[in-house]
């Protein structure tokens, strides 16, 4: 069996009956037209990885995991998609690198085992860390984030490190956060460029190690999920359990004191915190408990929440542009003031799209972090 | 652009004494018509660098910068027209905001500031050109090896 047909054996593409519902609801379908995943799957079926690997629009799909959940013939899309990917690059292709490849060649970097980062400038007196212990808090990418985004983007990333740090000191717990911690490597797991997730999950398994670590807390979830789920599924039974910061909130909601903070908030839920994780409760709950917010649902939500259109950095395009406005003039239609996510980079393409004009205006929604938006509410 | 920035940074002899590869990006109306001034002129100087001719400064992303440091260059030095004379009018004011965007993030990589230069250099300004690579040169060379430098990582 050639390794096309062992991977769509795997991902259960041969079941595919054609029916149309992924492409019904694809967000990237929806507004561009060439687009299809159930033309995917067909094509995948007759001739092979050679022609899908070709084109560029491959690298377009968000691997949001929107489509699996209505198939009735269980296709694992997004699986089959970067199984695809594998192949393409094995090809020579890649896709098309949003910001010229810059956060792929940073990620690249992180995975160079000579590199002594220094990223932990941001840490404050008044944020308590340490080096060694049981509890770890993994930042993530929102060093760099800040360094390429603030500017651009009027937010400052790291803020959501802060107040997770904030949150963390307010229960009590002193989390270690790592000298020379390493990207996840989610997005090269999902790009197919399994070599240099190979190498960031080993350096951060190593450094997991060393410092003792038991329980990983993060605000990301693509670095959740990772952590989770990606690191035993290549490395068999990893040593730590992983929690994103909203679960522990949600846990330990008695032990805080929160002032009002009187506006109508709503909720993106991230991709890899809900479908992929299936943490929908935790975050609403955390909401709720702020005193003044009014909290309103979108009417895709939860599970039909729509992707806020970028994966991975690649092929953000115009139709990703009007994902997000689609989604934000969604926030805007509940009568919400503020849009809020639990995701860093959500916010990140959110606040992009936020400043694009239509007709002269633009959709001008307060786009927030959950973590943030708790700690604003600390009393 | 891929291949060009990769044969560039390869390695090519084993030498034992450290020489810095430096990568400089020149904008084509003043910095590389500097640096062709200098070659025009005949002066003398080091001959560690490649450069990559870009139409203007501003051209040049945080991405093209990183990559050739993921390649491995000890140093890179962007250089455009000074202010004022951009053909393109505003492109090396955007080259300023790119060069600070990616000054932070080779800091927080943990590479040295020094490693990363922007300069103004204009067409008639040969003499200055050769000046400026012997004295980044120099810099490069007294940091060392960059860490991402393959060849020269001794082990
Ligand atoms: S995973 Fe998301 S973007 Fe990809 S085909 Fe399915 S619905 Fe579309
Ligand atoms: S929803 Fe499933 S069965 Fe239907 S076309 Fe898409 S992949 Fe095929
Ligand atoms: S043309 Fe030289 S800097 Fe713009």
């Amino acid at each position: 069996m050639d390794t096309t047909t062992a991977y769509l054996k795997k991902n259960r593409v041969f079941n595919c009956l054609e029916c149309g519902k992924c492409t019904a609801v694809c967000p990237i379908s929806r507004f561009n037209g060439t687009y299809s995943p159930r033309r995917f799957a067909s094509r995948g079926i007759f001739y092979g990885s050679g022609d899908i690997g070709k084109d560029n629009l491959l690298w377009s799909c968000l691997t949001c995991k929107q489509c699996s959940l209505v198939c009735p013939a269980n296709v694992n899309y997004s699986e089959f998609m970067r199984d695809a990917r594998v192949e393409a690059r094995a090809m020579g292709f890649s896709g098309n690198p949003s910001h010229s490849g810059a956060l792929h060649y940073i990620m690249e970097m992180t995975a160079s085992p000579d590199l002594k980062q220094q990223r932990t400038g941001w840490i404050t007196e008044d944020l308590k860390t340490c080096k060694e212990g049981e509890i770890l808090f993994f930042v993530g990418c929102l060093p760099y984030y800040q360094d390429f985004f603030s500017k651009d983007l009027d937010f400052s990333p790291i803020d959501i490190a802060k107040d997770s740090i904030k949150i963390l000191n307010h229960l009590g717990i002193v989390p270690v956060v790592l000298e020379d911690e390493r990207c996840c490597g989610h997005d090269f797991y999902w790009s197919g460029d399994l070599e240099n997730f190979m190498k960031l999950a080993e350096l951060n398994l190593k450094e997991f190690e060393k410092a003792g670590v038991k329980t990983i807390v993060t605000a990301c979830p693509e670095g959740a999920l990772t952590l989770k789920k990606l690191y035993p599924e290549q490395f068999g039974a990893v040593s730590y359990s992983v929690l994103h910061l909203s679960e522990l909130i949600a846990e330990n909601l008695d032990k805080f004191k929160l002032n009002e903070i009187k506006s109508r908030i709503t909720f993106q839920d991230p991709c890899r915190l809900g479908r992929y994780l299936d943490i929908y409760e935790a975050p609403r709950k955390v909401m709720s408990a702020i005193p003044g917010a009014q909290f309103r649902e979108m009417q895709r939500s939860g599970k039909k929440a729509v992707c806020c259109g970028t994966s991975a950095w690649t092929n953000c395009d115009s139709y990703s542009k009007q994902i997000q406005s689609w989604r934000l003039k969604e926030a805007k239609g509940v009568g919400a003031d503020i849009l809020v996510t639990a995701c860093p980079k959500c916010q990140i393409h959110f606040r992009c799209a936020n400043k694009n004009e239509e007709n002269g205006k633009n959709i001008d929604i307060e786009i927030q972090d959950l973590v943030s938006l708790f700690a604003s509410a600390l009393a | 652009m891929s291949t060009k920035l990769s044969s560039i940074t390869k390695k090519k002899t084993s030498e034992k004494k450290f020489t810095p590869r430096i990568v400089v990006f020149a904008c084509n109306w003043c910095s590389y018509a500097g640096a062709d001034n200098a070659g025009v002129s005949r002066i003398q100087y080091s001959p560690n660098f490649r450069i990559i001719r870009t139409m203007c400064s501003g051209r040049v992303t945080p991405g093209m910068v990183l990559k050739a440091f993921k390649l491995g260059a000890d140093g890179v030095l962007v250089s455009g027209c000074h202010l004022g004379d951009c053909h393109y009018i505003f492109g090396n004011h955007r080259a300023i905001e790119n060069f600070e965007r990616t000054q932070a993030i080779i800091k927080t990589l943990g590479l040295e500031e020094g490693r990363l230069r922007l300069e103004w250099v204009s067409a008639a300004e040969g003499p200055r050109f050769g000046q400026l690579i012997d004295e980044f040169v120099g810099e490069v060379t007294k940091l060392g090896p960059s860490p991402l430098n393959n060849s020269n990582r001794r082990k």
